[in-house]
């Protein structure tokens, strides 16, 4: 807190900040790769809730969940970062399109694909973004990351503190894992007085398989982790 | 690094999550805009942890281990999420959540009866189109 004390005081100082603290008229390397990374992040997640395209919803998130792994990089957060890729492009998108192919999404565009709102979605989204922005850049206008030393999310640092300190919740978590592995098969499992349906028995045949299969590559990805 | 960067952005993916929240139609899009959330959320927290883990003395390093547990608890939320958009496709024939109003309130258009074979054809549309 002291470090984040003075540089805001130095910053706060209009005299001094010339000298003293970065700006925002000469930006390091980091900052300017941050904010490329960042714009394509920005522009994949927009192209992700606007394409009507169901499948090229679910890659274009791949490159805005890559995209945050390498801001998690450029945050020194090395673990987080390769877990993100690991969990979120690795398992969650491919669960995704197994839900589109299962649901069987319409393959190219499909016109109903926002709702009839999709105005008031957008006037509300534009509401918050504009107060969440101008909130955040006036409450935290002079601090400053110093991303010079040793990482702050390397594997060591995060094992560390992980089982010393958060021993508890991380053993917490590994039941909450089991409970959502038997409550997904528990919800994909065809029901037998579904019999009556003779009709879908083929195609819920070869839907059971696979979601049975996905709770299991998921939880192998945790285990390794 | 300024911590201006990743808040805004992370409030800028937020809201590009909400909209898509409120105006797509297929649930699992709808899913999709929730991991965009929960990824602004996550971007959030890493952000400033390192600021706090290098302004303070001593840290527990809270926010990127509340980052794991997001991770995992979303994968978690997806599976059970996508179980149940599974279910309710192979029960309805749509994953169109404009069309699951069995507990809306008020004008009464579609009610249980007259709902019932607007779902029928709607199955049988999708067996025709598959």
């Amino acid at each position: 807190m002291t470090l984040a004390a003075t540089v805001g005081r130095l910053a706060a100082d209009p005299m001094s900040t010339a000298a003293g603290s970065p700006g925002f008229l000469s930006p390091t390397g980091v900052e300017i790769a941050f904010l490329l990374v960042g714009l394509v992040t920005f522009g994949a997640a927009v192209v992700t809730v606007t394409t009507r395209q169901l499948v090229h919803a679910a890659l274009w998130l791949v490159v805005a969940l890559g995209g945050l792994a390498v801001e998690y990089l450029l945050l020194t957060a090395e673990f987080i970062a390769w877990v993100q890729v690991l969990i979120y492009v690795g398992s969650v998108v491919v669960l995704l399109l197994f839900g589109l192919m299962l649901t069987r999404a319409p393959i190219g565009r499909s016109p109903d694909a926002d709702s009839g709102n999709r105005w008031a979605a957008l006037t509300v989204a534009v509401a918050a973004a504009a107060a969440l922005v101008w909130v955040v850049v006036d409450a935290f206008r002079t601090t400053w990351i110093d991303l010079d030393g040793p990482a702050a999310g390397s594997t060591r640092v995060t094992g560390a503190s992980l089982f010393q300190n958060w021993v508890l919740p991380f053993e917490a978590l590994s039941v909450l894992l089991l409970a959502a592995l038997v409550g997904a098969i528990v919800l994909s499992r065809k029901a037998k007085a579904d019999s009556a349906r003779t009709a879908r028995a083929t195609s819920a045949e070869r839907d059971t398989p696979a979601a049975l299969a996905e709770p299991d590559t998921r939880s192998d990805t945790e285990g390794a982790r | 690094m300024h911590l201006a960067y990743p808040a805004v952005l992370s409030a800028l993916l937020f809201c590009t999550g909400l909209y898509g929240v409120l105006a797509r139609r297929n649930a699992i899009l709808v899913l999709m805009s929730v991991e965009l959330m929960l990824n602004a959320v996550n971007l959030n927290l890493v952000a400033f942890d390192v600021w706090l883990s290098k302004a303070a003395e001593e840290t527990l390093h809270s926010g990127q281990a509340l980052t794991l547990f997001t991770i995992a608890i979303a994968a978690a939320e997806i599976g059970i999420g996508l179980a149940i958009v599974l279910a309710v496709h192979r029960n309805r024939g749509t994953s169109d959540i404009d069309r699951l109003r069995d507990t809306a309130e008020g004008h009464e258009t579609g009610g249980p009866d007259t709902d019932a074979p607007a779902t029928g054809t709607a199955a049988e549309k999708a067996e025709a189109t598959a």
